[in-house]
């Protein structure tokens, strides 16, 4: 198999991700990828589309969006208006057709890769509508009465947040991963290739604090891959002594410009008091 | 076996179809996985297991699998991974080494030979890897075959771990039974649906409006229809007494995933029981009550009815009249209850005491009773449950 995956320079992929990237590509099956916000979901298929060399084709849902959209919609209401208006353009219907990336890439020369970011953002039936399309990588344009079928099938990397329930006829076809949150070794990876010059005795002290955030109960959002990244960024600009990121004893101080970190006001009201118990229990 | 191995799974509770055990096949044919325990793994994990819930399940099956596998370790290889083997072993080798696999007894005498070792090998580590480890064991190693080239079981270059992934169990926490969080309880709820078109008109009726537009004479009349939106409507009903304190925060999480989920949701507080009258704000409950009677009246019999308490309490605050430990009801709670079960036949009652303690509660028993065993726990799968139930 010429096409196989195995991370890139930006994107540290685990073996078990790779094997299912893989074998999403050499069996021609969509491949279902959940995970904790951050954990580079979305990512994935950008890194896929960039490491074999192929085009890659985005589609974004949201609650509204339609299984049909992702093939082509039919502009009927512009094209009545233009009839009012006596357009020429009027005439041709394929004037009114839109092409949705999956016919763009069912239509494209090379093999292409095809992102379905967030599915379960839609109709619960969402999916079920597309089972043929994805199956056969074909459909039909009743308006032109054209069969589009894919020149080569494309690599199709589906992302979820888990917040439906997918339909089991759905799933059989898919192959499927959920990304774990990183552990401390990955998020060293990860962090690595994104400021490789980054100080060992800094890093290790940040992922320290981040992971212990993490585990504060009761948080409404722990902070992710992301935040960390967006953290570090502004530790570095700021150039944070190290000093600053030790505490000896968890929790009893706020960590610097842990605004980054945590997001919801609730949250950073929540760890402000946790300190403040801390400090005083310490005292008595 | 390979079939052996599938039907392992499926016992285990995680739907695999043969569509998916053809894929493994599928995949097992065209080389995706390296032939060592580890990469086995993954790929059965990646084609039989959609749900992150249940991986904990899998790792318990496969590990049982391959451990169970101790006294006939060959038995997965004579079957559909024998030819997977052979055929990574024919890629790996060179003309000259065929040759003197020919003079050795041809494939026959070495997948013999292979085995030999194998079973050999096991004797050797108890518990230990249960393929074969290559390096400098190989049975080829004599010849001149590089034995990297195979990467046969844990010994693996590739595969360095102490513990087997399986065998760590990672995913131990995501299992169906355990707490739940927003999203867990949003995705439970989902089962309850029923879309229906009402609210303001902001969706184009596109056949509607072809049909106006023509009979129009050809002018353009635009129609609009309303979304398509939730239509299932919920009364639910909280208990707030004392033995629900350890309980509220997935009270509180269910309450909120509900909340975004259900359009039409009224929901209403409680102390251990539901009697002549319920209220809306806990800060207020002693003024501003309302009775139970007029809730059977404001809402039609198609709303759903959920309880969400321990049902933990003396039996007489159930069956008789002034059993309650608050106040003084004149009639029984489990009348009322009766009456409100009479208007809303599709009900459940969700009970956060793990069900393992039911049955030590007389209260429970008889709360169920009058439920007519529609109680559920509040887990994951017990709202599944709740919900199927209630979607009915
Ligand atoms: N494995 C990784 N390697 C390198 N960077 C990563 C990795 N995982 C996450 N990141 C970083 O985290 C950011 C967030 O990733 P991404 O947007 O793909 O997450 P997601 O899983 O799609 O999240 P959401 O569920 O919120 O959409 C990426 O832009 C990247 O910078
Ligand atoms: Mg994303």
């Amino acid at each position: 198999m010429a096409d196989r995956f195995s991370g890139t320079k930006d994107y540290v992929a685990g073996e078990d991700l790779m094997m299912a990237v893989n074998a999403a590509i050499a069996l021609q099956r969509p491949l279902l990828i959940k995970g904790e916000p951050g954990t580079g979901k979305t990512m994935l298929a950008l890194e896929v589309a960039g490491a074999l060399g192929r085009p890659l084709y985005q589609w974004h849902i949201k609650s509204t969006s339609k299984a049909q959209q992702g093939l082509y919609e039919y502009d009927a209401v512009s094209r009545l208006r233009d009839s009012q208006l006596g357009e020429e353009s009027v005439k041709d219907i394929k004037n009114y057709i839109m092409k949705g990336p999956l016919w763009e890439a069912f239509q494209s020369e090379e093999p292409a890769v095809v992102l379905i970011d967030e599915i379960d953002k839609a109709d619960i039936e969402f999916p079920n509508d597309l089972l043929r399309e994805l199956d056969r990588m074909e459909f039909f344009v009743y308006e032109t009465k054209e069969l589009i079928s894919a020149r080569h099938r494309p690599v199709i990397i589906i992302t979820s947040n888990n917040e439906k329930d997918l339909p089991d006829a759905f799933l059989r076809r898919c192959f499927f991963h959920y990304i774990q949150f990183p552990d401390k070794e990955t998020m060293n990876q990860i962090v690595d290739v994104h400021f490789p010059g980054i100080k060992k005795q800094l890093l290790q002290q940040a992922l320290e604090v981040f992971f212990d955030l993490r585990e504060t109960p009761g948080l409404k959002k722990k902070p992710s891959t992301s935040e960390l990244l967006d953290w570090l960024k502004i530790l570095l600009a700021e150039d944070v002594p190290i000093e600053a990121l030790q505490t000896n004893d968890q929790r009893k101080s706020i960590p610097p410009l842990a605004g980054a970190l945590l997001k919801n006001e609730q949250d950073v009201h929540l760890f402000e008091r946790l300190v403040f118990l801390n400090r005083r229990s310490e005292r008595t | 076996m390979l079939l052996d191995f599938f039907f392992r799974i499926r016992d285990a509770g995680i739907p695999v179809s043969v569509k998916e055990y053809l894929t493994l096949l599928d995949a097992l044919r065209l080389r995706v996985a390296n032939e060592t325990v580890d990469d086995f793994y993954f790929l059965s994990r990646s084609t039989f297991v959609k749900n992150e819930a249940l991986y904990d399940r899998f790792d318990r099956a496969f590990g049982d699998y391959f451990n169970g596998l101790e006294s006939l370790p060959d038995d997965f290889l004579k079957n559909i991974p024998e030819e997977w083997l052979k055929k990574q072993l024919e890629l790996s080798l060179s003309e000259e080494e065929k040759k003197l696999i020919e003079t050795l007894g041809g494939w026959e005498k070495l997948m013999e030979t292979f085995r030999q070792r194998l079973e050999e090998q096991e004797k050797r580590h108890q518990g230990g890897s249960k393929w074969i480890g290559t390096a400098g064991k190989s049975p080829f190693g004599a010849y001149g075959y590089n034995p990297e080239g195979i990467r046969i079981g844990q010994a693996g270059s590739r595969n360095r771990r102490a513990v087997k992934v399986w065998d760590k169990r990672e995913y131990r926490n995501l299992d169906d039974n355990v707490e739940l969080g927003t999203r867990n309880i949003k995705v439970a709820l989902k089962r309850l649906r029923k879309f229906a078109r009402e609210g303001a008109a902001d969706e184009l009726d596109l056949d509607g409006t072809i049909r106006a537009t023509a009979n129009n004479g050809g002018y353009l009349d635009l129609k609009m229809v309303p979304e398509r939106r939730n239509a299932i409507k919920v009364l639910i009903f909280f208990d707030i007494g004392g033995s629900m304190d350890d309980y509220v925060r997935s009270c509180e999480e269910l309450f909120s995933a509900a909340r975004t989920e259900f359009k039409h949701l009224e929901y209403f507080y409680f102390h251990n029981f539901i009697y002549e009258s319920v209220w809306r704000d806990n800060r207020r409950r002693n003024n501003e009550r309302i009775p139970l009677g007029q809730i059977l009246h404001k809402y039609a019999a198609d709303y759903k009815v959920i309880v969400v308490g321990d049902a933990t309490m003396s039996p007489y605050e159930i069956t008789y009249p002034g059993g309650s430990v608050e106040h003084f009801n004149e009639e029984a709670g489990s009348v009322w209850l009766k009456r409100l079960l009479d208007v809303y036949p599709k009900a459940a009652w969700i009970n956060p005491t793990p069900e393992a303690r039911w049955k030590y509660h007389e209260s429970i028993s008889l709360t169920r009773e009058l439920f007519d065993d529609r109680m559920y726990g509040l887990t994951l799968s017990g709202l599944g449950k709740a919900m199927k139930q209630l979607a009915k």
